[in-house]
């Protein structure tokens, strides 16, 4: 047996050579264009849900291509990317949820973060049913009156009551003061991740199952099932003062984009194009469409959406 | 407790004990009817209390930029990079790796040829041309990269600790407590402060892949060290060898297969941990299944999850192929075959510098993107077929089972569950299950999360039971048949290093959002481990013992249940062990899939940084959860075979 390879092996490496030597050869093919001299390398945070990969694809992809930037994308949780500011690991942080704890850190504090305004993306967060659901009973859209229907939506998980199903544990959440405050027979399960989230709504429409959960737009997950929102009592300014006495909706979020300060002051023509970025909900959820749903590189999706949005680009470089 | 060592006595005492623990839980049920609601520690998710926000703000004072951890950051970083340049990043000013596919694939080929035999040598082969076909190539080198360098760093360290720990008792011991503590706190735990210390990136990445994937390699070093027959060492002692003659001519040869063993073991944790730590941008396959679960893209997610099991299969057969090759006894002609080889190797590694063809894998024919289609049909077929019958079992099994023992653990009083279980460690192992248990349970409730603790300390025992259960089957059933342990153990392969991130999506379409669903990822996980180490002891029992029995007449379930398992109870209680250090490992998944509780608490302070010690403090308390149930079926364990009369060397595990 031994034999027989050996002999094998022979004639396949005599084969190789002589078929190889026709092929390209390391270096023929096209170096990397060069450039990047002024703007150099630029690290980009990239957090872990698919509304962001799509800020970041068109960003990185105007930076290398307009600007000859060297763009280091970093995939990391967004409490590990505020860490980056302070050892300058990371430059930008393009799409922020409030996190006021981690601004008075880092902002305040420690003085190595800087907001530099509005990513004119608007952060909606609240209740949402599957539609079916929605069709079904449209009463159920009026927070007052998922206590009559509490029982259907009763799980193994929910110890007699009706069951909310909240997310991940990195996601803004007043859902336990809220069921306790407006006196709802529910009791808050968390899924844990948006995965589970996620998969929680598709199964419920599927099989029309009663589900009611935590969500929020802008989401790729809407261009495949609009998930109708619940009214909860009006939101007021400062409603949401006091953790504990929480009884309103959720307000409206201004997502905001982060630098890391020597970023800021670094002059380079990234920090100019990330303060200049700023673009809408349908603009996120197209791109993230091509990423989810149209399974595109995120470059490539990139490519796409700023090859037919090349004027809201060029304002961005201020052309 | 006075020693009783003969036969008789042993028929006095065991139902004495079962009847102790029997009355036990009869009276821990009728005080729970009454006291049930008090004293229950309970505490809301955004709740906090001093102790946790005194960690959060030590986490603020630690921070990189100390000489001590820069160094060793700076030279994992050089590691790690320096691998990724040779075999999987554009280096050096090429627009490719130093070496290309065609000589990876004929250097790896060629060391699995020297150091195990030809056939491992074709699977390697064959293996990475798989993964080349999948279209994974560089993430799977940069993801080879990375556990190569965590695996090197592993054993510099772990090997000559394993013997040290093999020759001291005292080390021995303090090994053992600081092992548990590695395997059992959850990686996600240790994630975040990592990044203070060593900064994002490889470094980090690196080092909390050691961090979990150390502990097996310094364990079986030190239980082969201590394994070796006294015989021998006396031998050799009496023919004037020195400590030093002694370790480097007895000791170490006579425990190289198990040292293999705990190698192999230590690279299946490295792989099994690439995705955790792509959360911390560790580059490779870890990325791709981390992307490809933000759209709950089962089939992309399943053919990156792939490629880490075939690396897993390669890896596995080749060290333990070189675990089972004679050293030194090469023969003349095995030796110039060797060198004949080690030429072709190096033509293609010269082929792979110098044509593209060579140097970057084929984009045709992609497998990857059918094995994705398939993998995703199937996932929706099985979802379709079996989505109604699942519900039901978890409903059945979480109303019959589990709400009632949640119930009994969460709604008890803290003292009387402590005392209960410190009264249970006491009658099953005397002091030795008595003392930890209390110390671990007060320290628990100093942890403020004893609540959580005790819904996932629920959860844990059903899953512990079901994988102690299936893993004695099957350790069976492998360990005494070559033919079934070679179909089943690529699918144990793959339980052990598939990442849970990838059947999460399809299990949480099977049985929702629950804790049942959490069992069912921990069960996948923690099966292969005991199954391999039962079928190891069933396989260690001497033939001349089996074929006695076999010759009086025994069937073949006396030979099993008189002969083979009692023989192999060593092995089985380390078996017991590592299911539950294993399921444990898998409760902050959990959390992900709806199980809420500790593993929750862990992955929120992951992510909130007010919460940080919170997270801290439920990951301690899942170290002491492990920790007190070791150490009472240890003692248990121990107290068990005392009363047979069987004391027999020292106890490892």
């Amino acid at each position: 047996m031994t034999n027989k390879l050996r002999s094998a092996g022979v004639l396949a490496a005599v084969a190789l050579a002589l078929t190889a030597c026709g092929g390209a050869k390391v270096g023929e093919a096209d170096q990397p264009a060069a450039g990047g001299k002024e703007c150099g390398t630029f690290n980009l945070a990239v957090s872990p849900w698919v509304g962001y990969e799509a800020n970041a694809a068109v960003v990185a992809y105007v930076a290398t291509k307009d600007l000859g930037c060297t763009v280091n994308k970093k995939n990391l949780k967004e409490e590990i990317s505020w860490q980056g500011f302070a050892t300058g690991e990371v430059d930008a942080v393009l799409e922020n949820w409030g996190h006021e704890d981690l601004k008075k850190k880092y902002v305040e504090q420690q003085k190595v973060a800087v907001v530099v305004g509005p990513s004119g993306n608007q952060g909606v967060i609240g209740w949402y049913l599957p539609p079916w659901l929605a069709a079904q009973h449209p009463e159920l859209k009026d927070w007052k009156n998922l206590n009559k229907y509490a029982s259907l939506f009763k799980t193994s998980e929910s110890g007699g009551k009706g069951q909310l199903l909240d997310g991940d544990p990195s996601f803004v959440t007043n859902d336990e003061a809220l069921v306790k405050n407006l006196k709802l027979n529910f009791k808050v399960v968390y899924a844990g991740s948006e995965t589970a989230l996620i998969q929680a709504f598709r199964d419920a429409e599927k099989n029309k199952k009663p589900v009611i959960g935590y969500f929020y737009e802008p989401q790729w997950f809407f261009n495949e099932l609009k998930l109708v929102k619940v009214d909860l009592p009006k939101h007021t300014p400062g409603c949401d003062a006091d953790p504990a006495k929480v009884a309103c909706d959720y307000p409206a979020y201004a997502l905001d984009k982060i630098v890391s300060k020597k970023f800021a002051d670094s002059g380079s023509p990234a920090y100019d194009l990330v303060k200049n970025f700023s673009w809408t909900n349908d603009d996120q959820n197209q791109v993230a469409k091509y990423i989810a749903e149209d399974k595109l590189s995120p470059d490539a999706a990139a490519e796409k959406w700023v090859n037919d949005n090349r004027a809201k680009v060029d304002g961005w470089l201020g052309k | 407790m006075a020693s009783i060592t003969g036969s008789i006595e042993l028929n006095v005492r065991k139902p004495r004990r079962i009847v102790l623990v029997g009355g036990l839980l009869v009276v821990w049920l009728a005080l729970w009817f009454v006291l049930r609601g008090v004293h229950t520690l309970a505490l809301g998710g955004q709740e906090t209390t001093p102790f946790h926000r005194w960690l959060t703000e030590q986490a603020g004072v630690v921070g990189s930029g100390n000489a001590i951890s820069d160094a060793i950051r700076v030279t994992v970083d050089q590691l790690v990079v320096l691998l990724q340049n040779v075999i999987a990043q554009p280096s050096y000013g090429r627009p490719v790796p130093v070496v290309g596919w065609l000589g990876v694939v004929a250097v790896a080929a060629f060391l699995a040829w020297a150091f195990g035999n030809w056939k491992v040598a074709l699977l390697t082969a064959a293996g990475l041309t798989f993964i080349g076909l999948q279209g994974l190539w560089q993430e799977s080198m940069d993801t080879l990269s990375l556990t190569l360098a965590a695996v090197l760093l592993a054993l510099l360290a772990g090997i000559p600790l394993g013997i040290w720990a093999g020759l001291s008792d005292r080390c021995f011991k303090v090994a053992t407590l600081v092992l548990d503590l590695m395997q059992t706190l959850p990686t996600f735990v240790y994630l975040a402060p990592l990044t203070l210390f060593f900064a994002i990136g490889p470094a980090a990445a690196t080092i909390a892949t050691l961090v979990y994937a150390a502990p097996p390699v310094i364990r079986l070093t030190a239980h082969a060290i201590r394994s070796v027959p006294s015989e021998s060492v006396e031998a050799a002692r009496s023919l004037g060898s020195t400590r030093g003659q002694t370790l480097t001519k007895v000791l170490l040869p006579m425990s190289r297969s198990t040292v293999v063993v705990g190698i192999n073991q230590t690279i299946m944790a490295a792989l099994s941990m690439v995705t955790v730590a792509a959360l911390i941008d560790a580059p490779g396959l870890g990325q791709t299944v981390l992307k490809a679960l933000q759209t709950l893209d089962v089939g992309v997610a399943f053919n990156a999850g792939l490629a880490i099991v075939v690396l897993a299969i390669v890896l596995d057969r080749v060290t333990t192929a070189a675990g089972d090759r004679p050293w030194r006894t090469a023969s003349r002609r095995r030796k110039v075959l060797l060198g004949l080889g080690a030429v072709a190797a190096l033509v293609a590694v010269w082929f792979s510098r110098t044509y593209l063809w060579a140097a970057e894998f084929p984009s045709e024919p992609a497998i990857g993107s059918r094995i994705a289609v398939a993998a995703a049909d199937v996932t929706t077929w099985v979802q379709d077929v079996f989505g109604g019958f699942t519900y039901g079992v978890r409903d059945a099994v979480t109303v019959g089972v589990l709400n009632p023992l949640e119930a009994l653990l969460t709604e008890s009083p803290w003292w009387l569950v402590t005392a209960v279980v410190v009264a249970l460690g006491a009658v099953l192992g005397g002091w030795r299950g008595a003392l930890p248990a209390a110390v671990c349970l007060l320290l628990l409730v100093g942890t403020g999360v004893w609540r959580d603790a005790m819904v996932t300390l629920a959860s844990t025992l059903l899953a512990t039971v079901v994988v102690v259960a299936v893993g004695i089957v099957l350790g069976v059933w492998t360990g005494r048949n070559r033919r079934v342990d070679q179909w089943v153990r690529p699918v144990l392969d793959a339980g052990q290093t598939m990442p849970p991130f990838v059947y999460l999506v399809p299990f949480l379409a099977l049985f929702g959002t629950s804790r049942f669903t959490a069992i069912a990822a921990a069960v996948v996980f923690a099966v292969p481990v005991t199954t391999k180490i039962v079928a190891d002891g069933i396989r260690a029992v001497p033939v001349a013992t089996v074929e006695a029995a076999n010759s009086v007449g025994s069937s073949t379930w006396q030979v099993i249940s008189k002969v083979q398992l009692p023989v192999a109870r060593r092995a089985i209680t380390l078996a017991v062990n590592q299911g539950l250090i294993y399921v444990l490992s898998m409760v902050v998944v959990g959390g992900l899939v709806g199980a809420g509780a500790l593993g929750y608490d862990v992955a929120a302070g992951f992510a909130q940084s007010e919460l940080y010690g919170k997270g801290l403090a439920a990951g301690l308390a899942i170290v002491l959860l492990g920790v007190m149930l070791d150490r009472i079926t240890q003692a248990a364990a121990r107290r068990t075979r005392k009363f047979r009369g069987t004391v027999r060397g020292d106890n490892l595990w």
